[in-house]
């Protein structure tokens, strides 16, 4: 294949398709890491950290004879609970603190989670029984994908509209709305921060756990899936970091963008792009619009 | 003159101005570096001054960071990739061109100076977490980049050192003597203007430029600085090893770095110091500690003891943050405050 040389209209079909159907997990992974951005200011550096552990979770009970189903749920709940202990071991002792301090806790945390599952779960590739998911290849056109990234696009929207009725109509949404917006405000209205920061964490938990056990189904269950959490700041970044709808825009986008540009341009620099990419869209879009495409413009003022 | 309790008045400026004013410091100082040049050299074993060695270029790096997220208050999760650069820089210079090394290793720093610039300029439109995550991305690229063929020629580069350096001794005395040089060149920037001007950009930017410090020049010098020790850095490192690989310069590294910094204490020299050696000696105790065990125990597997030092390597990291947020330079100061206050300390 020459540099940038024109393909048939099929090859970028199939990128095109390719992209959507990763932008969906990247969405669902996106999701969790704007969930406590939103909540508690915190960017969470352990989300791919998240996404090994459900998948692992998911992987252990569904190996255990567990209906997928049931397992799916108990790995929901699970990692809930898993990010409900780690909010109350690790970040709240943090409340108040720096940035920098937030983030390096994460990466800590990060390190931490990954040692302890290579401890528990060795490095072995696990794969989940093949009978899981329908996974006949689906024919959309002259196209052919694999129907888990249709899952992961369904569970993505499932639990997109799920979260924004959540953080729009709920008691619950909106004092974690007012957390993130003004926490002292939050307070003195009688929210209790700590409880709203519990939650973000649970909820971000359970939805990266979901992302692990679609994306482990796909390739298998090992440490490589943390690389996922890497992979989802670009993605929130152009989506916007406090933006629901803007994780899964970014995610999709994200996806598109990845698949054709490594597709066209892989040739020319004797490949890999695909997992650097990404990172160069991340610079333009901190260079020209940091806030995303829909993410609160924050405005300072002398 | 050992206890400043009372107080230290000076009648020059002189005096009043020296790094260290009280002469039992400068005393303690002069027979700690005098033990570093003369006794280290002639009683610690290879290992042992291999072992130096990786301690004196992780706290050269460790004050280049330090400078630009511990003083500026800029984030930054791409020193391990400033550090690569360095270091592929110098090791191509000598294996390559046949640059000495005494003007490869600066010309490293200069251009992984340039490079840090670069990095920089996002810093001039955002702040905080949005530039962690533009440095995040230079850290990718700049993986991705030294992966490269064109670089890296099958995954790793030789960086020899000349015959009079080969000794491991020799290069020892010429590590110690940058380090030094690196650890007075940081603390006298700091009593510059220019070391105000970083403090009060970390502090306060809108303050800072109403006060007339012009925060984006003052960013993008700091990025520059700081990118400067890490190539240094990194140039050293390579010549150490004999080579440079493209896999150790990975994130992981960047946030090692960034450990090193928390864990020693943000904005303090010492802290730089202890943070780099305490990260730097925790795989190896852990090594050892884990050798007993498996004696103890009868044969375990490596995959374990990586993942043990992963975790506990996290695991001192957060509780680094969540007890003692200002680090082991907090700590080491208390415990001489302790000492000399001792037993009439007005603290209860």
């Amino acid at each position: 294949m020459d540099c940038l040389s024109l393909r048939e209209p099929l090859f970028f079909a199939s990128q095109l398709v390719t992209g959507l159907a990763t932008g969906g997990v990247y969405a669902l992974v996106a999701l969790g890491l704007v969930l406590i951005y939103k909540a508690s200011d915190v960017v969470n550096f352990a989300q791919g950290d998240l996404v090994m552990l459900g998948a692992y979770i998911g992987w252990a009970l569904s190996a255990a004879g567990l209906p997928f189903p049931v397992a799916f749920g108990l790995t929901l709940g699970l990692a809930g609970l898993g990010g409900l202990l780690i909010e109350r071991l690790v970040l709240r002792p943090m409340i108040g603190k720096p940035i920098i301090a937030m983030m390096i806790v994460t990466l800590g945390l990060s390190s931490m989670l990954r040692g302890l599952l290579f401890i528990l779960a060795g490095t072995d590739v696990r794969r989940f029984a093949d009978d899981l998911l329908p996974t006949l290849p689906l024919q959309l056109g002259p196209v052919q994908v694999s129907p888990i990234y249709l899952w992961a696009l369904l569970i993505a929207a499932v639990a997109v509209i799920c979260l924004g009725t959540f953080f729009r109509s709920s008691r619950q949404g909106i004092a974690l709305r007012a957390t993130a917006d003004d926490q002292q405000a939050a307070m003195s209205m009688g929210i209790r921060i700590s409880w709203a920061f519990a939650l973000s964490w649970a909820l971000s938990a359970a939805v990266a756990a979901a992302g692990g056990i679609l994306l482990g189904t796909l390739t298998g269950v090992n440490f490589t899936l943390a690389t996922v959490g890497l992979q989802v700041f670009p993605v929130v970044i152009l989506g916007g970091l406090d933006s629901i709808p803007g994780a899964v825009v970014g995610g999709l986008l994200m996806g598109v963008l990845q698949n054709v540009a490594s597709g066209y341009l892989d040739p020319c620099v004797g490949g890999g792009l695909k997992d650097v990419f990404p990172f160069f869209v991340l610079l333009a879009i901190l260079l020209v619009k940091p806030y995303g495409l829909f993410g609160r413009v924050r405005i300072e003022r002398v | 003159m050992i206890a400043p309790e009372t107080g230290v008045f000076f009648t020059t400026y002189q005096a009043d101005r020296r790094l260290h004013r009280l002469p039992f410091a400068r005393l303690a100082m002069l027979t700690f570096l005098a033990v570093l040049y003369v006794v280290v050299p002639l009683v610690a074993s290879p290992y042992q001054i291999y072992v130096l060695d990786t301690l004196l270029v992780a706290t050269i790096g460790a004050l280049g960071l330090n400078l630009l997220t511990g003083y500026a208050g800029q984030i930054s999760i791409g020193h391990g990739g400033f550090i690569g650069v360095g270091a592929f820089t110098s090791a191509i210079l000598v294996s390559k061109l046949g640059v000495p090394l005494a003007i490869s290793v600066p010309a490293a720093g200069l251009l992984t100076a340039g490079l840090g610039l670069l990095v920089g300029l996002p810093s001039l439109r955002i702040k905080g977490l949005y530039l962690a995550i533009a440095t995040l991305a230079a850290q990718v690229i700049i993986d991705w980049a030294l992966s490269r063929p064109a670089i890296a020629g099958t995954g790793s580069v030789a960086a020899p050192r000349p015959g009079l350096l080969q000794p491991d001794r020799a290069y020892y005395v010429v590590l110690l003597s940058v380090t030094i040089l690196a650890v007075i060149g940081i603390e006298n920037l700091l009593r510059t203007r220019l070391g105000r001007a970083l403090i009060a950009v970390r502090d306060q930017d809108i303050a800072a430029s109403v006060i007339g410090v012009s925060v984006g020049r003052y960013k993008l010098l700091a990025f520059g600085l700081s990118s400067f020790y890490a190539g240094v850095a990194g140039a050293l490192l390579g010549h150490l090893n004999g080579a440079v690989n493209f896999e150790q310069f990975q994130l992981d590294l960047s946030i090692q770095y960034l450990a090193m910094i928390v864990i020693g204490g943000l904005g303090s020299i010492p802290g730089a110091i202890f943070g780099a050696v305490f990260v730097s000696l925790l795989p190896i105790l852990l090594r050892n500690l884990a050798g007993t065990l498996d004696g103890l125990v009868g044969g375990g597997s490596s995959g374990l003891l990586s993942s043990l030092q992963l975790f506990l390597f996290g695991l001192v990291i957060v509780l680094f943050m969540t007890l003692e947020p200002r680090g082991l330079a907090r700590i080491w100061r208390s415990l001489k405050d302790a000492i000399r206050l001792w037993p009439f300390s007005h603290e209860g």
